[in-house]
C-alpha cells in the first residue's frame, strides 16, 4: 500500500503522457483515415489501389516493428525525428489503416441508391458526402471506432521501449526503485483496464443506441 | 539522401532473422493451440453455466482484452516469479502469456460460434436420441468449428504479429533478430526492410492458405 501511494505521483506523469499520445494518435489517424477511406471507396482506380496497398501493408506489420522502423529507420534516411514523435507517427500509421477499414465498411453499408438520389437532385460530391452519406455512415462507424481507440491506448504502451516515460515506463521506473514488481504491475493493469473498459462500454452503448437501424 | 543501401551484412546474419521467423511461427502455433483449448473449454462452460461462472469468465476475457500485451508479458515474466518461488525461461513465459491472451479472444469467438449453431440441428440430435454429450461432440462442435474458421485464421495472423512483443523479454524471435542486427551492424534501413518483408510475406502467405481451407469447409447458409 505504501508503495502504491509512493508510486502514484510518478504514475500520474506517465498516465498523462499515455493519454496525450493516444489523443494525438486518435486525432491524426481519424483525419488521415477519413480522407484515405473516402479515397478507397470513391477515388479513381489508382488511388483505390494505392490506399489498399498502404492499408494492407501497415496492417500486415506488427506495431512494435512499425515503431522501430520509424524510430530507427527514419533518421538514416535524413528525416530527423525524436522518440516521442516516432511513437506518435508509427501508432498513427497503424491506427490510420484501421480507420480506413472502418470508413470503408461504414460507407459501403449505405445503399447505392442514396448516392444516386443525391446526384439526381443536383448535389455536388462534397454535399452528397456531407448531407447524405456521412450522417448515415457515422452510426456504423462510431461503435467499432470507439472500440478501436483501445488499440491506440494499448499500442501506446509499446513506446515505453523508446524510452518515453509513459504509464508503462513510469511503472518500470518505480519498480526499478522499489523492487516491488507485482503490486505495481497490477496497479498499472488496473489503470489501463479502467481507460479501455470505459471505452468498450461507451462503444457498446453507442451500438445499442443505433440498434434500431436495419438494412 | 546520403544513405547507401548495403545488404551484405544482412545476408551474413540472415540466420538470425530466419531462425527468428521460425520461432515466431512456433510461438504463434503453440499459443493458439493452448489458447484454443482454454477458449473452447471456457466457451462450452459459459453457455451452460450459471451467473457466477459467467461473470468470472467475462472478467478474465475483459481483463486480458483491455490491458496492453506488453504489460501482460511483464506481469508473467517479471511479476509472477517475485510472488511464487518459481522461474521459467523467457520462451516458456511468453508462450504462457500468449496462450492466456489468445484464450481470452477465442472464448468470445467460440461462444458466438456455439450460439450461431442453428437450433434445428440440436433438436434433430435430440430427436434421434443423442445424449447431451453426443450432441455437443457430434453436432454442435463440428458446426461451430466451420462457422468460426474465418475468425480463427484472423486470430492466428494477429497472434503471429503479436509474437514481436516477445523481443522485450529477449525471446530470439524475428523482431529480436532484427534488433540484434540493427545494434550490431548498424545496417538499420536494410534490416527493417528485410524484416518487414518477411512479416508481410509470411502473414499474407498464411492468410492465403487459411482462406483456401475456409473455402473448403464453408458453411452454406
Amino acid at each position: 500500500m505504501a508503495t502504491i501511494l509512493y508510486a502514484l505521483p510518478f504514475l500520474l506523469q506517465g498516465f498523462l503522457i499515455t493519454l496525450w499520445v493516444s489523443a494525438l494518435v486518435v486525432v491524426f489517424s481519424l483525419a488521415g483515415g477519413l480522407v484515405l477511406g473516402v479515397g478507397l471507396v470513391y477515388g479513381p482506380r489508382t488511388v483505390q489501389w494505392l490506399v489498399r496497398l498502404f492499408s494492407d501493408c501497415i496492417r500486415g506489420i506488427p506495431i512494435l516493428v512499425l515503431i522501430f522502423v520509424v524510430y530507427y529507420g527514419f533518421p538514416p534516411l535524413g528525416i530527423a525525428i525524436n522518440a516521442f514523435w516516432a511513437g506518435v507517427v508509427a501508432l498513427t500509421l497503424f491506427k490510420g489503416a484501421q480507420v480506413i477499414e472502418y470508413v470503408r465498411g461504414a460507407i459501403s453499408s449505405i445503399p447505392k441508391g442514396q448516392m444516386e438520389a443525391g446526384k439526381a437532385i443536383g448535389l455536388t460530391f462534397v454535399q452528397r458526402l456531407r448531407y447524405v452519406i456521412f450522417p448515415q455512415a457515422v452510426r456504423r462507424f462510431l461503435p467499432p471506432w470507439i472500440n478501436g481507440v483501445t488499440d491506440a491506448v494499448k499500442g501506446s504502451a509499446l513506446i515505453s521501449l523508446l524510452g518515453i516515460v509513459d504509464l508503462m515506463q513510469s511503472i518500470n521506473e518505480v519498480i526499478g526503485r522499489t523492487y516491488e514488481a507485482m503490486p505495481l504491475y497490477l496497479l498499472g493493469a488496473f489503470i489501463y483496464f479502467a481507460i479501455n473498459y470505459s471505452l468498450s462500454l461507451t462503444s457498446r452503448f453507442v451500438e445499442r443506441r443505433y440498434a434500431y437501424i436495419r438494412d | 539522401m546520403g544513405y547507401h543501401l548495403n545488404f551484405n551484412l544482412i545476408w551474413r546474419h540472415f540466420d538470425k532473422l530466419w531462425q527468428g521467423l521460425v520461432l515466431s511461427l512456433e510461438l504463434a502455433v503453440v499459443s493458439i493451440l493452448i489458447g484454443a483449448a482454454i477458449g473452447l473449454l471456457l466457451a462450452v462452460w459459459y453457455v451452460s453455466a450459471g451467473k457466477v461462472v459467467r461473470a468470472a469468465i467475462s472478467a478474465y476475457v475483459e481483463f486480458i482484452r483491455n490491458v496492453p500485451l506488453i504489460l501482460l508479458v511483464y506481469i508473467v515474466f517479471y511479476g509472477i516469479p517475485t510472488v511464487v518461488d518459481f522461474a521459467y525461461s523467457p520462451t516458456a513465459s511468453f508462450i504462457g502469456t500468449l496462450s492466456l491472451y489468445s484464450g481470452a479472444y477465442l472464448v468470445e469467438v467460440f461462444r458466438s460460434g456455439l450460439e450461431a449453431v442453428p437450433r434445428g440441428q440440436l433438436d434433430a440430435g435430440k430427436a434421434i436420441g443423442l445424449t447431451p454429450w453426443q450432441r455437443l461432440l457430434y453436432v454442435r462442435l463440428p458446426t461451430m468449428t466451420r462457422i468460426t474458421l474465418p475468425a480463427l485464421s484472423n486470430t492466428f495472423i494477429s497472434l503471429f504479429k503479436d509474437t514481436s512483443v516477445a523481443s522485450v523479454i529477449a525471446v530470439p524471435e524475428l523482431t529480436y533478430g532484427a534488433q540484434w542486427i540493427n545494434f550490431n551492424t548498424f545496417r538499420i534501413v536494410e534490416v527493417y526492410i528485410v524484416t518487414t518483408i518477411m512479416y508481410l510475406v509470411t502473414g499474407y502467405g498464411i492468410l492465403f492458405g487459411l482462406r483456401q481451407v475456409e473455402r473448403r469447409f464453408k458453411v452454406e447458409r
